[in-house]
């Protein structure tokens, strides 16, 4: 059996379910970027195939700026992250609820 | 040629969710964190695949060797490996959503008929992303300039949020 188009959008959405599972359930902040990352990864997965399977190649420039913008997210969330840990002495999603209304 | 590509994909898919499970699933972070530098490299690889050279290399570079980094760090400094990850009230709600996503996906995906061309890309990509990037009438040189603005203002927000007072 050939590996087609189907198989890496599959892959893609099973790699963006896992993400999305770990951003929604994990109360650790650090394991939410990292299944953010997760999910963008995923996104990429399919942004490639559809430039592999259409030979037009905007879908692999569209994954590189997916990529820059994925870096700066985790450099900002990281910094975030580790101001939170700084006043709070947690990285709990539940116990940072200083914005919650 | 096409059975390598076959054999590869199927490795490299169970590779890359075997780790993403073990990321998400994992009560030791540290050793999450090492299972995504795993997931990285295995995405590596599908573009490997792919026929995207520059955008392996890239991922290696950018998410291997930065974001992995960054990350890893983020865990030390903030020495919370002893307490684990665990998972938070809305446990179920969550791996409902991300059921319903999954099958939604996986719906849309096979009952679509796609235009496919199976043919594989014969040349590099590097020059012709360079081309799609930098041509003068349909090219992308303004997002490329916003991107390395918003690159500076990254890197500018990060160090005022972590700034000693």
């Amino acid at each position: 059996m050939t590996v087609g188009l189907e198989h890496y959008l599959i892959l893609s959405a099973i790699l963006f379910s896992i993400g999305l599972y770990g951003a929604l359930a994990k109360r650790n902040a650090v394991v939410i970027l990292m299944s953010i990352e997760i999910m963008l990864n995923a996104v990429n997965i399919a942004m490639v195939a559809f430039s592999r399977y259409s030979h037009l190649i905007t879908g692999q420039v569209f994954a590189i700026f997916i990529m820059v913008v994925a870096a700066a997210e985790a450099a900002v969330g990281l910094a975030i992250i580790l101001a939170i840990y700084r006043s709070r002495e947690t990285v709990d999603a539940e116990k940072i609820d200083l914005m919650k209304w | 040629m096409d059975v390598g590509v076959t054999a590869s994909f199927w490795v490299l898919a169970v590779v890359g969710v075997a780790s993403a499970l073990a990321v998400v699933f994992l009560r030791d972070i540290f050793r999450a964190a090492l299972f995504l530098v795993l997931c990285f490299f295995a995405v590596a690889g599908i573009f490997v695949i792919l026929s995207a050279d520059f955008l392996a290399v890239a991922q290696v570079l950018i998410y291997v060797g930065a974001i992995a980094v960054l990350i890893i760090f983020a865990l030390m400094l903030t020495r919370e490996t002893q307490r684990g990850s665990p998972s938070g009230r809305f446990r179920f709600l969550a791996f409902l959503v991300g059921a319903v996503f999954l099958v939604a996906m996986i719906l849309v995906v096979t009952g679509t008929d796609w235009q496919a061309i199976t043919e594989a890309p014969t040349e590099p990509t590097t020059s012709s992303l360079a081309q799609a990037l930098f041509s003068e009438e349909e090219g992308f040189i303004l997002p490329f300039e916003i991107a390395a603005a918003l690159l500076l203002a990254a890197i500018i927000g990060a160090i005022v949020l972590l700034r000693e007072k």
